[in-house]
Formats: C-alpha cells, structure tokens, sequence
C-alpha cells in the first residue's frame, strides 16, 4: 500500500461513484511445466523452490497450476495441483498452505518418464490459462528443453499461445551442449522461433534462481 | 535553382549586387508611402486590440475588487458582529452573576454602616461635667486661712470629700472609656466585613470594565468595517490569510491521519469487498472502500459539529429546531462510534492477516521463524486497534478547518484572481506598446535602405525651394519697386 494509492483513491473514488471502472480483468494465471523426464527429473527440488516463489508472490484472484511434463502431457491428468486463489487474504492463506502440502506430497516419489512431451504441455497449459480469463498469462517450463517423442505422438503442428508469455527456467546444459554449444543454442532458438510462430507475447529464458522476480515481471 | 541566378553578371557578384540593391531601392522607394502606411496600420492593428484587452482586464479587476472587497466587509462585519454578540453574552453573564446579589450586598452593606454609626455615636458620649459647686470650692481654696485652725480644719475635710469625690469619678470616667473601647472593639468585624464585600464589588467592578473594553475595540472593528475603511480591508484580507494558511496546515495534519488510517483499514477491506477487483491498473476496490469509509467517518464529524454548531456549512442543519438537531447529533454521534469500533476490529483484523501471511511466507522459504515476545508482539495490536478507534474522532474535526478554508478560500483566491487580472492587463499593455514602437522602429529602418533616393529627394526638393523662395525675393522686389 503506497501513498501514491492513497493519492490515486481519490479521484478513483469518483470515478467509482460514477460507474466509470476499469472493467480488464488486473488477475494473474501462471501455468507452471515440470519436467520429469530421464535425469531432469533430479531437479525437482529446484522447481519446488520456484512454486514456492510463486505462492508467496501471487495474489488474491490469481490462478496456480503445477502440471508434470511427460511421454504425452497434453492431458489434465497431468496437472499436479491447480488454484484459484480466493479474494479472501484469509482463505488464500489456506489454499496456499494446501497447495504446498500437494505439491511437497507430489514430488516426493517422482519417477522419471521416458519421453518428453513440452508441446503437449503446452498446449494444455494455454487452454488452462485461457479458461482463467486472467488479465496476464505465463507458462513457466522446467526443463532442459529437449523434447522426445514416441513415434506414435504428434506435436508437428502450429499452437497457438496468442497473449500468453512463456518463460523457460532452468535450462541445463545436456553433455551434448557442453560438447557442442551451439546445440544449446539452436534448440533455445528454434524453441523462441515456434514460440513466438504461436502468438507468443513474450519468450524468456531464466537460469539463474536467484532472479526469479523476472518470471512474473512484465515486458 | 542555382545560387547564381539573380547575378545579372554571373562572374561579377559586386556589381550584381549592386544592380540588385540599387532595384530593390529604387523599388522600394517608389513603394514607400504605402508600405509606411501597411507598416503604420499593423502596428496600430496588433496594439489596438491589445491595448483594449487590457482595459477591459483593468475594468474586470476593478470590478473583481469591488466585489471583494464587499464580499470581504460582509463577512467580516458578520464575523465581528457574531463576536460582539458573544461578548456581550458573557457580558450578560457576568452581570447576571456577579451584580444579581448587588442590592442585597448594597443592603448589607447599609446596614453595617448604620450600626457602625451608632456604635460610633455610642462612643462619642463625652463624661458628665464636673459638678457647679467646684467654683465654690476653688473660691473656697483661695481664702486666706490666716492660721485659724478652723478654716484650716473646714479646708482640709473639703479637701478630703473632693479627692474621694475625683477619685470616685476619675473610677467613672475610667469604666465608661473602657465600655467605648470594648463598642469600639466590636467595630472590627463589621469593618472587615465592609472592607470584604467593597472589595469584592471593586473586583467585579474591574471586570466589567476589562469586558466593556473588550467590546468596545469589538464595536469599533465593527464601526470601521461599517465604514468600510481601507484598513479594516487590509486587517481583514491579512486576517484571511492567516486564516487559510493555517487552516490549510492543519488540513494537511488532517490528511496524514487520513493517510495512517486508510493503512489501517485497506488490508482488512480486501476481506469484506474482495481483493480481485480492480477500479484502475493498480487500484484494488478494497482500497477505495476504506477511502470511502474515511470519507462516511468525515462526513458524520462534520454533521456532528454542525449539529454542535461550531460550524455552519450547510445553513439547513443550523436552522433546524432544537429537539430534530439533538436527534440529528445523537445519529450522528451513534454512527461515527460504530464506525470507530468497526475500524478498530479492521484494525484488528489487518495485524492477524499481516501475521498470517508473514507465517505463511515464512513456511515457504528456508529461513525458520523467529520466535516472538508474547507480550511485546501484542502492543502494536493493541496501538493500531487504538489508533482506529480514536482516529475517526480526530478526522472528525476536521470540519473546522475544512470551513475556515472554504470562508478563507473566498479572500485567498479572489487576491488571487485580482492579481492575475491586473498582470495580464499590465502585460497586454507592454505588448500592445511593443507592437506600435515595432511598427514605428520598421518604418524608420525602411527609411535606411532607401536612404541614397531619400537625400537625393531631400537636395532636389532644398534647391527648389531655394529658387523658389528666390523667385518669390524678385517678384517681391518688383513688386517693392513697383
């Protein structure tokens, strides 16, 4: 609360008075992608701590959804643990307890999924986050970002992500990158590139932890 | 274009040039009556609107100050007025209390006096004089014993009976002075008591007077704006200032209260109106409804004072009867108490919601929760639910102030206005000035780019008013001669 607020509210209060309110939904919808996948799957301690991040920094009226990325994850079986956290502080207190205690019991026992299906997730992530209707929409993916698929799964068609930002955190370095970097590099781009190809709003890649302010900040 | 296109001899500029300048000067010349006249009239076209602009805004501040100035003395005569009447309230009161027991005293007083009058006329009872036949004695004294031993023995038995006779009435003489002093003695109380109560009259007395006085400066503040004297003008445009600036200090203590207790009260408002909803980008609801909520608190201090009658902002409340006004104020009163109470669980409820959410985020980070005080973690509880009851009473009177600005406000921005008026008007006459001296500074300095033809036309028009003026010599001569 700032006094710029407290500023604000007055003319706010007119304008309140006269029926002229701001009728864009102001929620946030954060569609979180774990990889479980092979050696990946190591690394869901880290994505504990970014869930953790998330629940402290959203808001009443915004949406969480965890969701697991797996050989086929256009699914909502694959959801972990979803939340529309209530207008309440009181009761988003409570859910936000809850949805951790879900989240600490899911990743306990994770065992690692042969293929790794991130289109699918996607895909399932943007019909979730446009079933939200929230104002602004991210997919965050935790993952090395090497999608493997059966032969029998098809994920060589354009999605679309229209409005949604998509953030890709803690992307490790594969041995193959390390043996040649720009295998590294070629898949973050070709990733920006289909991103983008969908509608995108923005693509960002984020591996350092301790910034994770940059994955809810705007722009 | 080329450059080079107005040479008249391409590889010459000088002579060009001066081809150029002297066509553009012989041009200029034949042009130069009219030009004087294009240059004459927008000059007199730029500052005549101008110049009238300005009197007109002249005209608007004088009647701007009159209007002030009426505006100014009426509320200072009613100001003054509602203070003279005030005096001479306290005035009334006095009179009413101190000199309502005044014939009583003067009758007490009365009566001392006349007992004290008696006693003293009781006192001034002088000794009876000494008997006639002590000129008998005193001849009696004077004769001439001759040493006959009956004169002498007939002398000493007078003397005898005599000293016993002074003896027995000096006794008297001195009883009866002894019964004055005591009369005299029981004087005291009564003089103290007179002595008391012409005091007390003398104090009431001086305050009467210092009250008198009061009024009398109050009756001539109101004999000067009655007369509507520049300097009760002055007194009371500087009064008003005062007035504003200090209303406006307190306004702005005012909204710093406001400001802690909108703190107090958003957070916990999310958990009534919801959190979700926003008026502007930035602006939650909840945000709003406690600003509403501090408005509504504002408001019933302002109808509580108005209905007090410490201020009168909305003339229907002053002039409602006595029994709805006390109904009025006892609404007004109840409401602002439950609204007080209501911020205080607000208060309340916002410190469990901080304390909840701080739990909450301690859980999801690594860091362990430090243990706190039990009794020492509840004082801010107990400050910011204080806080929010006594704060809606604080904001309360904010009606005070909030009139003096509106009244003062009057004063403030029609100096203002004035002042404004009169500067625009002042620079619309330097402009409309500018703008003819411009046009006389154009016409002058097209006189210097013509001036070769200029002279050459001041010489030829000389000489022939020299053979001319010698013309008129010879006819003169001629006709002199004829």
């Amino acid at each position: 609360m700032k006094r710029r607020h407290f500023l604000a509210a007055l003319p706010a209060a007119v304008l309140a008075a006269t029926g002229c309110v701001d009728s864009r939904s102001h929620t946030n919808a954060v569609y979180m992608l774990v990889d479980t996948s092979g050696t990946y799957a190591q690394e869901a301690g880290k994505a504990q701590v970014i869930i953790n991040y998330l629940l402290g920094s959203l808001q009443a009226g915004d949406s969480l959804a965890v969701a697991r990325v797996q050989s086929r994850s256009f699914s909502e079986k694959d959801i972990v643990a979803k939340a529309t956290f209530d207008s309440r502080p009181s009761q988003e207190n409570a859910q936000k307890r809850a949805f951790r205690e879900r989240i600490e019991n899911s990743f306990r026992a994770v065992s690692g999924s042969r293929f790794t299906d991130i289109t699918g997730g996607l895909i399932q992530g943007a019909e979730f986050l446009n079933e939200t209707g929230a104002g602004s929409k991210t997919i965050i993916i935790f993952s090395d970002m090497q999608e493997e698929l059966d032969k029998v799964t098809q994920r060589d068609f354009p999605i679309t992500l229209k409005g949604i930002r998509v953030v890709a955190v803690n992307v490790v370095k594969l041995k193959t990158d390390n043996i040649d970097p720009r295998k590294y590099m070629g898949r973050l781009e070709a990733w920006q590139k289909r991103v983008e190809t969908a509608g995108a709003r923005e693509w960002r890649v984020i591996n350092n932890l301790d910034r994770l302010d940059a994955i809810l900040a705007r722009g | 274009m080329s450059s080079q296109a107005w040479m008249v001899w391409p590889e010459n500029f000088a002579v060009s040039f001066l081809v150029m300048a002297l066509l553009a000067m012989a041009f200029m010349y034949a042009a130069r009556a009219p030009m004087h006249g294009l240059l004459r009239s927008v000059g007199h076209a730029l500052s005549g609107p101008l110049r009238m602009a300005a009197r007109w805004l002249l005209a608007a501040a004088a009647e701007v100050q009159a209007r002030n100035r009426a505006v100014l003395l009426a509320h200072g005569k009613h100001e003054v007025g509602q203070r003279v009447e005030r005096e001479f309230e306290r005035l009334g009161v006095i009179v009413q209390r101190e000199l309502q027991g005044y014939p009583a005293l003067q009758r007490k007083l009365l009566d001392e006096i006349t007992r004290i009058e008696e006693d003293y006329k009781k006192c001034g009872e002088v000794p009876p004089p000494p008997p006639e036949w002590t000129e008998a004695v005193a001849a009696v004294a004077n004769v001439k014993t001759g040493g006959n031993e009956l004169v002498l023995r007939v002398l000493e038995e007078i003397k005898r009976s005599i000293t016993s006779i002074h003896d027995k009435t000096l006794a008297d003489y001195r009883r009866s002075y002894e019964r004055r002093h005591k009369i005299l003695e029981s004087f005291m109380p009564f003089w103290r008591s007179v002595d008391k109560n012409l005091v007390q009259v003398e104090q009431n007395m001086a305050r009467l007077q210092a009250n008198v006085r009061t009024v009398d400066a109050h009756m001539a503040i109101y004999e000067q704006i009655n007369e509507g004297t520049d300097k009760a003008q002055h007194a009371l445009t500087v009064s008003g200032f005062t007035q504003f600036a200090t209303s406006l200090l307190v306004m702005c203590v005012a909204a710093g209260g406001a400001f802690i207790n909108f703190k107090l009260i958003a957070l916990p408002m999310s958990e009534m109106v919801g959190a979700g909803d926003y008026i502007t980008h930035s602006l939650r609801t909840s945000e709003v409804a406690a600003l509403v909520i501090i408005f509504v608190e504002a408001s019933m201090g302002l109808f509580l004072l108005e209905a007090l009658r410490i201020t009168h902002l909305f003339p229907r409340i002053a002039n409602l009867n006595d029994r709805l006004r006390t109904r009025m104020l006892w609404i007004a009163l109840t409401l602002l108490v439950i609204l007080a109470g209501v911020e205080a669980a607000l208060a309340l409820m916002r410190d469990m919601l901080i304390s909840d959410k701080q739990a909450l985020l301690q859980s999801l980070s690594t860091v362990q929760p430090v243990a706190h005080d039990g009794w020492m973690s509840s004082i801010p509880t107990a400050g910011q639910m204080l806080l929010g009851f006594i704060l809606p009473f604080a904001l309360a009177f904010i009606a005070i102030p909030l009139e003096s600005v509106i009244h003062s406000g009057r004063t403030v921005g029609g100096v203002f206005v004035l002042a404004l008026l009169r500067s625009l008007a002042f620079l619309m006459r330097v402009l409309g000035n500018v703008a003819r001296q411009m046009s006389r500074v154009l016409i002058k300095l097209y006189d210097v780019f013509i001036v070769v033809p200029l002279m050459a036309e001041r010489m030829w028009k000389g000489s022939r008013s020299e053979r001319s003026s010698k013309l008129d010599v010879d006819v003169d001569l001629e006709r002199t001669h004829a």
